[in-house]
């Protein structure tokens, strides 16, 4: 084959990567420099938008409700992160274990993801249905299994509220969670597992010495995932609270009060500074996250 | 004998875990044919005979198969043009040198760790000035790109494509084209699959784009309809009727997952393992 011809084959790259690379021009990369302009505009979503500078964003620095959502959104993420990982890292330790040689990881597997495929809407309905405080399933099993007198108001209360968004965020992702802990595990080379067998190595040293540190890649891309995931808080407490944050604004979250400040009261620049805040904040606890795993590689 | 022990326990455990994935579920079906007043007054697994009033109640308020049928046309199209327009990217950027491929490599890394929400306000705003509110085209043709699907597909195809076959069919005359339909899509399908379904399920349970987007309720899609159920009393005022709406929206997802978990299992552990 000629020179020449080997280079027309490779001018058919340009043709088939033009419908991706416009699309995402247009879908993708437009609207988020679009959003980076507005961020710097007074805009109500109609009309032109006028040029402010940096006030948008002096203004969500100083605002209390902005901080109280990040609160909100931090303190539930803490939570179901904990939960989550911690309950994904048990799981793992449990079925890679390698003298139990646990069965049935498949079957375990899939139901453990299953909650993960249900369409958030649904899940918060079914949720805020079970979780009615008077006529809620979980009260009345409570009661009739006499733990509790009378029931109690989960999602009327700041801090229950809080816990129950955590704890069903964690009950959606420790399957998604486990399922790419477990994967990182099956992808270590049987070889050291051996070796540290044949060198007397127990359980415990063997999971300390061998299967965190080569799970590190794998855990920081889960730590990562779901800190862009969890910042990004929405649908759960937005279709819990009827979209108003209520108790006491304790399920409000920087994503709500986004949309809130967008769609309700009109004010998109003022939106796009909290989306542009949010990111940079994200960007940051992901350097954080990222350093203080691989500090001990460094020492 | 102590470790037997212990291995059933920890069996246990896990059948217990596994319960309480499913036992809300099974809640959600077993109150979907219970009347408002047999939930109000207790719990209980054994059905109900108010499944019928309860498909009037929430018939009254909205059309359910209608939902079904929206979500299902938008979730078909985008996954389809995911999966055509992210393979023949993925092949285009695994096979091709060409000026510009690796700046289109870069953003689409870049583009995978963007959240979402930053480019949510420019998009309604473009979608709005291009007069496409309440309209499904925003919906569907941004499938065609897919970072992370041709992220995935790219990997996919670096491992398993060799490029003698590739110079086997140029020798025979085929065209590019010609050999991306007869001879690439097949080996990739596998991987398609895997994403095709990820995307399926992700533009069937999506709620934010549709919620903000649609505004007719003939037009909604099933999780803006469920969404919308707080304004109507009757369905408020009976808690079967709501349960009935959940089970409507989640069971289809249950069936195929019960024939497709093999699948979507393998696609999230390659998201694991590809670091």
């Amino acid at each position: 084959m000629t020179g020449k011809k080997k280079k027309d084959i490779n001018r058919m790259g340009y043709l088939f990567v033009a419908p991706f690379v416009i699309v995402f021009l247009v879908f993708s990369a437009y609207p988020v420099i679009r959003t980076l302009y507005l961020s710097f505009t007074q805009y109500k979503g109609f009309g032109e938008p006028v040029f402010l500078g940096l006030a948008n964003y002096q203004r969500v620095i100083t605002d209390p409700i902005f901080w109280t959502a990040l609160g909100n959104t931090a303190k539930i993420w803490g939570i179901n992160i904990v939960l989550q990982l911690g309950l994904a890292f048990l799981l793992t330790i449990v079925f890679s274990d390698i003298k139990y040689k646990m069965r049935g990881l498949s079957v375990y597997r899939a139901l453990f993801y299953l909650p993960n495929l249900i369409a958030a809407t649904s899940v918060a309905f079914l949720f805020k249905t079970l979780l009615d405080w008077q006529f809620g399933s979980l009260n009345q099993i409570l009661i009739s299994a006499g733990l509790i007198k009378s029931g109690i108001n989960w999602l009327g209360q700041p801090g229950t509220a809080q816990l129950v968004v955590a704890v069903i965020g964690a009950w959606m992702w420790f399957g998604n969670s486990f399922i790419m802990l477990m994967a990182g595990v099956q992808g270590i080379s049987k070889d050291y597992f051996e070796a540290a067998a044949i060198d007397g190595a127990g359980r415990w040293r063997t999971f300390a010495s061998i299967t965190i540190p080569l799970l590190k890649p794998i855990l920081l891309y889960v730590a990562i995932t779901s800190l862009i995931g969890g910042l990004q808080l929405f649908d759960i407490p937005f279709l819990i609270t009827d979209g108003a944050g209520a108790p006491s604004n304790a399920l409000n979250t920087v994503v709500m009060y986004l949309y809130n400040s967008a769609f309700k009261y009109n004010n998109v620049g003022y939106a796009g500074a909290i989306a542009y805040l949010l990111f940079l904040i994200i960007g940051v606890v992901a350097v954080i996250e990222y350093k203080v795993m691989y500090r001990k590689k460094e020492d | 004998m102590a470790r037997n022990i212990k291995k059933t326990v920890l069996h246990v455990c896990m059948i217990l875990l596994s319960l309480l994935c499913l036992f809300p579920f099974l809640l959600m079906i077993v109150n979907a044919t219970r009347t408002g007043n047999e939930i109000m007054t207790g719990f209980s697994l054994i059905p109900g005979q108010a499944l019928q009033d309860n498909w009037e109640t929430v018939s009254g308020y909205f059309n359910l198969f209608r939902g079904l049928g929206n979500s299902l046309l938008i979730a078909v199209c985008s996954t389809a043009l995911t999966a055509y327009f992210s393979s023949l990217t993925a092949f285009a950027l695994a096979v091709y040198k060409f000026k510009g491929r690796n700046v289109i490599f870069t953003g689409i890394i870049i583009f995978m760790m963007i959240p979402a929400q930053l480019g949510l306000l420019g998009f309604y705003d473009l979608v709005n000035a291009l007069g496409l509110v309440d309209n499904y085209i925003p919906l569907i043709i941004p499938a065609i790109a897919s970072p992370a699907t041709v992220f995935f597909l790219r990997q996919f195809l670096m491992s398993t494509l060799s490029p003698a076959l590739l110079e086997a069919a140029r020798i025979d005359g085929a065209g590019e084209i010609r050999i991306f339909h007869k001879i690439v899509l097949p080996i990739m399908s596998p991987g398609i699959a895997t994403m095709s379904i990820g995307a399926f399920i992700a533009s069937w349970n999506s709620y934010l784009m549709p919620m903000i987007l649609l505004t007719t309720p003939n037009k909604f899609t099933l999780p803006v309809m469920i969404a919308s159920m707080n304004a109507s009393q009757d369905i408020v005022a009976n808690q079967g009727a709501i349960y009935l709406a959940v089970a409507v929206s989640v069971i289809p997802i249950l069936i195929a997952f019960a024939f497709l978990s093999r699948y979507i299992i393998s696609g999230i552990s390659a998201g694991g393992v590809k670091e």
